[in-house]
C-alpha cells in the first residue's frame, strides 16, 4: 500500500515535471510580455505595460506577413484538403499491389524536411513558371510558390485524417442508397461526404494551422515576401524584443480559446448523443411493454 | 405491381472459391420465398446477386421476366433490406425513409406527404423529424422497411433483417412481416439462418448448402420429406442412424444400423447394398416396443424435463445422442437414468435417405 | 535544358506502371463485385479525383524532387548561361562536399557538420522517447478518462505556439541574462553567467522541446490500443515492472515507437530555426550551410545537392534501423 502510493506520488511528481516543461518557457514568455524593460525580463517585475502588445500592433512588418500567412493559409487548405480527400477515395479503390507504391509516394513528403521541400519546389518552380514571360510574371511569387510547397506536405496530414475517418465507413450504408436508386456521385454527395464532414473540419483546422506555423518550407519557398512567421524570424535573429512575448500571449489565449471552445462542442455534441441513447432506451421499453 | 424473379443456373465465383454453384430456379410474382441454410451457404450472395451488387459469374437472373445483366442495383426494380439494416445515421426518419425518393427527384412536399403516408403503415406516426440514433431496435427495423418500400419495389430483398432484435420482437416482427407483404402484395425473398422463421413465414423455402440449392418446397415439405440428409439433418431435430440398405421391398427398405435392421419410408427408391441414412424425428419416436424391424433399444443417459414435454437422451452411436420427445398427453411412463428403454416408430414416420453431408451441430 | 526535361520521363513511366498494374489485376480479378473505377465513382468526379491526386503526387510532389536531384548534378552558372553549352552534367556539386574547392583536402567542415547534425538528431530522438514515453504509457494506459482528456489538451495548446516563439522562449530562459542564470546565480551556484547557448545545450534542449509531441502522440496511440489485460496477465505471472515494459509494452508498441522517434529524428535534422536561435556561435549545423548557399551564395546547385546528400543519409540512416528494429515502413507511417 505504501510503495503504491509512493509510486503514485513519483506519477504526480513526473507529470508535474513533463507539464512545466511544457509550459514553464510559455509562462516566462508571456509575464515578460507585460514587464516594462524593453529586455524581456520576467524577474524582477519592474511594472505592468501594455505597451508591448500596442508596439506589435504597429509593427508593419508583422502585420503584412500576418496577411500573407492568412493568404497562404487559406489558399493551402483550398488545395490540400480537396487532394487529401481524393487521395484517401483512391486509396481506398486501388488494387492491393499497386497500393504499397502509391502509399510510398503520398507520404513522402511527411518523411523529407521541410527545408528540402522548400528548396525543391523553388528550384523546381522557378523554372517551370519562367518558360514563358506571362507565367513568370503572374505566378513565380513568394505567395504561390509557398501555397505548393506547403500543400505538398499538408495533403499527406489530410490524406491521413480522411484515412482514418474512411476506415470506419460502413460500405453498407453506400450499399443501401444504390439500391435505394442513387447514382455513385450521389452517394458521395449525400451520404460519404457528410460521413467524412468532420474529418473535413480536422483537416481543415489542422491544415491551416500547420501552414500558419510553418518555417522550414517557408522560408525558401517565399522568396522576397514575407509570412508572420519569417518576420519572426528575422526579429528573432536580430534580437528580442517584448513584442515577440505579446504575440505569443496572443497566440496562446487564442488556441485556449479554440480548445475551450472545442471542448464545449464536444460535451455538447455528447449530451446530444445521451439523450438520443435515452429516447432509444425509453421507447425500447415501451416496446417490451406493448 | 410485384415480378418473378428467375435464377437460371447461376453460378458465382470469387476466385477459386464457388459461392453458388448452378442455381436455378422460379420465383413466382408475389411469392414469399425464403433461403433457409448455415451461414456461408451462399444464400447471402444469391440475394446480392439478384439485388446486382454481384454479376454472376454464369448464368442469368430474370426479373420480371427481363435480362438483369449489366443493370447495376441502382436501376434494379428490386430493394433491398440489410442485415444491419444501414439507415443513414446523419439523416431524419423521414429523410431516411423519402432517400430513394429525393434521388428519384420528387419534390421537398410532396416527399414529406410520402413519408407521413409511409410513418403511418409502419405505425410510427409523427415521428418523422426523430434521428434514427433515437429509435429502439423495433422502430429501426419498421422504419428500414418503409425504406425499401417507399420506392415501390417489385421485389422485396430482406437478408436476415431480425437477426438483431431479441427473441420476444423477432417473433412479433414475423407477423408484422407477413402482414406487410399480404398488404403490398409485392414478392418477399428473405435470408435466414433461423428456420423457424422460414417456416412461419414463407411460401415456398429453399434450403442450401454449400453453395448448392438442396430443396425447393413449401414449410411441410421440407420438413415431413427432406430430399437430402442435409435438409433433413438441418431443418428440425432429427436422429440418423447410418447404415447400409439390406432389402428394398415397395415403399420401404431396411437399413442395417448400429441398432440393427431399421425401417423406412424408401422415398429415393434406393436399393440393397447402398450406403444409406435412416432420419427418425424424435416427436415420431415411442418409448415402447413396437413392430422388430422398428424397435431398438438404447441406455437413457439424461431427461430435459421442458413443461408440456420431456426430452429424453439416450446413447446413440459416437458422440451423438439419440432424442425422443415425449409429449405429455402421451401419458407414457418416462424411464430413469440408465435405464435401458425400447425405442419404436413408425416405419410410415423414419426415412431413408441416401448418404451425403449433415448439418454440422 | 535536354538533362532537366529527362526527369518528366520517370513520372511517365511510374503512371505507366501504375496503369499497367491495374489492368493486369482487373483482368485476373475474379471477384464478381468489381466496378470499374468511373463506373464507381461517375466520370465527372472520377477525373477530378485523379486530376486532383495527379497534380499533387507530380507538381508538388514527384517532380520537384527528381528536378532538384538533377538541379545538384549541373554546375552553379548565371541566368543567361544555363541550357547553354556550359550546362553540363557534372558532380562537381558533390566533390565540393567530400573535397575543399582548392586546396584539395578533405573538406571536414561540412563533412564533421553532417555527422554532429546526425549525432544530436539521435541524440534528441532518444531524450524524448525517454521523456514521453512514461507519460504516454500513463495516459494510454492507468490514467482516468476524465484526466487524460484534460492532459491532452494541456499537450496540444502549446503546440500551436509557432517554433520560432517557442524557440524564442526558450532563449528568454536560457540566456545569460535569463531567469535560470538569475536563479543559479541567486542560489549561488554560480558567479558568472553560464553560458547555455554557447555550449549548445540550449541547441539539445531547443530540439528536444520543439518535437516533443511529435514523439508522444505516436507513442500514446500504439500503447493506447493495447488490452489491458495482457499487463495484467504478466502482472499476475509475477513480472517486476520493468519486465512488463519490456516484454510486453514496448514490443506491442513497436511500430507506434518507430514512428514516433523517425519523425523526431527526421524533423531534428531537417530543423532550422532552434539551430539558428539556439545553437552556439561556433556551432555549424547542416541545414545552415544549405541556408547559406541559397540566401548568400546563391549557389542553388550546390544547395541542392546538399540537401540530396542529407536527405539520403537520413533516409539510409532510418531504413537501417528499421531494418535493425524489425519494424517494416509501412507499420511506421500510419
Amino acid at each position: 500500500m505504501n510503495s503504491k502510493s509512493v509510486m503514485r506520488g513519483m506519477i504526480g511528481f513526473y507529470i508535474f515535471l513533463f507539464f512545466f516543461y511544457l509550459f514553464g518557457p510559455l509562462i516566462v514568455m508571456s509575464i515578460t510580455a507585460f514587464n516594462t524593460p524593453s529586455y524581456p525580463q520576467a524577474y524582477p517585475f519592474e511594472g505592468f505595460t501594455l505597451d508591448w502588445f500596442v508596439k506589435l500592433w504597429n509593427h508593419r512588418a508583422m502585420m503584412d506577413g500576418l496577411k500573407n500567412s492568412v493568404i497562404i493559409g487559406l489558399g493551402v487548405v483550398s488545395l490540400a484538403v480537396p487532394i487529401g480527400l481524393s487521395a484517401a477515395i483512391i486509396m481506398n479503390q486501388i488494387y492491393h499491389r499497386a497500393r504499397g507504391l502509391y502509399y510510398l509516394v503520398t507520404i513522402s513528403p511527411l518523411l523529407t524536411p521541410g527545408v528540402i521541400i522548400g528548396i525543391s519546389t523553388v528550384i523546381f518552380w522557378k523554372d517551370m513558371l519562367g518558360l514563358t514571360d506571362f507565367t513568370k510574371a503572374t505566378f513565380y511569387k513568394g505567395i504561390i510558390l509557398t501555397i505548393f510547397g506547403q500543400a505538398s506536405f499538408i495533403s499527406a496530414y489530410c490524406l491521413l485524417i480522411f484515412m482514418a475517418r474512411l476506415t470506419r465507413f460502413d460500405r453498407s450504408q453506400e450499399e443501401a442508397a444504390l439500391d435505394l436508386g442513387a447514382s455513385y456521385p450521389q452517394v458521395f454527395w449525400h451520404i460519404l461526404l457528410p460521413f467524412l464532414k468532420p474529418a473535413v473540419v480536422s483537416a481543415i483546422v489542422i491544415g491551416f494551422l500547420s501552414s500558419f506555423e510553418n518555417y522550414n518550407t517557408t522560408t525558401f519557398a517565399i522568396l522576397a515576401d514575407k509570412t508572420l512567421v519569417t518576420v519572426l524570424a528575422g526579429e528573432v535573429r536580430q534580437g528580442t524584443n517584448p513584442a515577440l512575448s505579446a504575440l505569443a500571449v496572443i497566440i496562446i489565449g487564442i488556441s485556449l480559446g479554440g480548445a475551450i471552445i472545442y471542448e464545449i462542442l464536444k460535451r455538447r455534441e455528447q449530451q446530444k448523443a445521451d439523450l438520443a441513447q435515452r429516447e432509444a432506451v425509453l421507447a425500447e421499453r415501451q416496446e417490451a411493454v406493448a | 405491381m410485384s415480378a418473378g424473379v428467375e435464377l437460371d443456373q447461376i453460378t458465382v465465383r470469387f476466385g477459386e472459391f464457388t459461392a453458388v454453384d448452378n442455381a436455378t430456379l422460379d420465383i413466382k410474382g408475389g411469392e414469399f420465398f425464403s433461403f433457409l441454410g448455415p451461414s456461408g451457404c451462399g444464400k447471402t450472395t444469391i440475394l446480392r446477386t439478384v439485388s446486382g451488387f454481384l454479376e454472376p459469374s454464369d448464368g442469368t437472373v430474370r426479373i420480371g421476366g427481363q435480362d438483369m445483366r449489366g443493370i447495376g442495383p441502382n436501376k434494379r426494380p428490386t430493394a433491398l433490406i440489410f442485415q444491419n439494416l444501414a439507415l443513414f445515421p446523419l439523416m431524419s426518419v423521414s429523410e431516411n425513409i423519402t432517400y430513394g425518393l429525393r434521388v428519384r427527384g420528387m419534390g421537398k412536399a410532396e416527399r414529406r406527404k410520402k413519408a407521413d403516408e409511409l410513418l403511418e403503415l409502419i405505425a410510427l406516426p409523427g415521428q418523422g423529424d426523430k434521428l434514427v440514433s433515437e429509435l429502439s431496435g423495433g422502430q429501426k427495423q419498421r422504419v428500414a422497411i418503409a425504406r425499401a418500400l417507399a420506392v415501390q419495389p417489385q421485389v422485396l430483398l430482406l437478408d436476415e433483417p431480425l437477426s438483431a432484435l431479441d427473441l420476444k420482437l423477432r417473433q412479433h416482427m414475423r407477423n408484422e412481416l407477413r402482414a406487410i407483404q399480404q398488404l403490398v402484395g409485392i414478392t418477399f425473398i428473405y435470408i435466414t439462418h433461423d428456420q423457424g422463421e422460414a417456416l412461419t413465414m414463407s411460401d415456398r423455402i429453399a434450403v442450401m448448402s454449400d453453395g448448392v440449392i438442396q430443396q425447393v418446397a413449401d414449410g411441410k415439405s421440407v420438413y415431413d420429406d427432406p430430399k437430402t440428409a442435409f435438409v433433413a439433418s438441418f431443418v428440425g431435430e432429427n436422429n440418423a442412424f447410418a447404415g447400409t440398405v439390406t432389402r428394398a421391398d415397395g415403399d420401404y427398405a431396411v437399413v442395417e444400423t448400429a441398432f440393427g435392421p431399421l425401417r423406412g419410408r424408401n422415398s429415393h427408391g434406393l436399393r440393397p447394398g447402398g450406403r444409406a441414412i435412416l432420419f427418425i424425428r424424435p416427436e415420431s419416436a415411442r418409448l415402447a416396443a413396437g413392430a422388430p424391424d422398428a424397435t431398438f433399444s438404447s441406455k437413457v443417459k439424461n431427461v430435459a424435463f421442458e413443461g408440456n414435454m420431456s426430452h429424453v437422451f439416450l446413447e446413440g452411436i459416437g458422440k451423438k445422442d439419440v432424442t425422443v420427445t415425449v409429449s405429455r398427453q402421451d401419458g407414457a411412463a418416462i424411464p430413469g437414468q440408465d435405464e435401458v428403454a425400447a425405442i419404436s416408430y413408425d416405419p410410415n414416420l423414419g426415412l431413408v435417405l441416401p448418404e451425403g453431408k449433415m448439418a454440422r451441430e | 535544358m535536354s538533362s532537366r526535361a529527362f526527369v518528366f520521363i520517370i513520372p511517365i513511366i511510374v503512371i505507366a506502371i501504375f496503369w499497367a498494374m491495374a489492368k493486369f489485376e482487373y483482368r485476373n480479378n475474379n471477384d464478381p463485385t468489381r466496378k470499374g473505377y468511373f463506373e464507381r465513382n461517375g466520370k465527372v468526379l472520377g477525373i477530378a479525383f485523379i486530376a486532383l491526386v495527379a497534380f499533387w503526387t507530380l507538381f508538388l510532389v514527384g517532380l520537384p524532387y527528381l528536378y532538384m536531384v538533377v538541379e545538384s548534378f549541373h554546375p552553379q552558372l548565371p541566368p543567361i548561361k544555363r541550357g547553354g553549352p556550359d550546362d553540363i552534367l557534372t558532380i562537381a556539386q558533390y566533390q565540393s562536399f567530400l573535397l575543399s574547392k582548392h586546396t584539395d583536402s578533405i573538406n571536414w567542415l561540412h563533412i564533421s557538420s553532417l555527422g554532429f547534425t546526425i549525432f544530436v538528431s539521435i541524440v534528441v530522438t532518444a531524450l524524448n522517447f525517454c521523456i514521453c514515453y512514461p507519460l504516454a504509457y500513463y495516459m494510454a494506459q492507468t490514467g482516468a478518462t476524465q484526466k487524460v482528456r484534460l492532459l491532452m489538451l494541456c499537450l496540444i495548446v502549446p503546440y500551436w505556439v509557432n517554433e520560432i516563439l517557442r524557440a524564442f522562449s526558450l532563449r528568454l530562459l536560457l540566456a545569460s541574462k535569463g531567469l535560470i542564470n538569475q536563479i543559479l546565480m541567486w542560489v549561488g551556484f554560480t558567479d558568472v553567467p553560464i553560458d547555455f547557448l554557447g555550449n549548445n545545450t540550449g541547441l539539445y534542449v531547443g530540439l528536444s522541446y520543439a518535437y516533443l509531441l511529435v514523439m508522444m502522440f505516436p507513442l500514446y496511440n500504439a500503447i493506447e490500443s493495447l488490452d489491458k489485460n495482457q499487463i495484467e496477465a504478466a502482472r499476475d505471472l509475477g513480472a517486476p515492472w520493468w519486465r512488463i515494459h519490456k516484454d510486453v509494452v514496448i514490443p506491442y508498441a513497436k511500430p507506434g515507437i518507430a514512428s514516433g522517434c523517425t519523425m523526431v529524428f527526421m524533423l531534428s535534422a531537417g530543423s532550422l530555426a532552434a539551430p539558428q536561435f539556439l545553437g552556439g556561435p561556433r556551432m555549424l549545423w547542416f541545414t545552415a550551410i544549405i541556408y547559406d548557399f541559397f540566401f548568400q551564395n546563391f549557389n542553388w546547385a550546390r544547395g541542392a545537392a546538399y540537401s540530396f546528400i542529407l536527405l539520403a543519409v537520413c533516409i539510409a540512416l532510418v531504413m537501417l534501423l528499421l531494418r535493425l528494429f524489425k519494424v517494416s515502413l509501412g507499420e511506421t507511417i500510419r
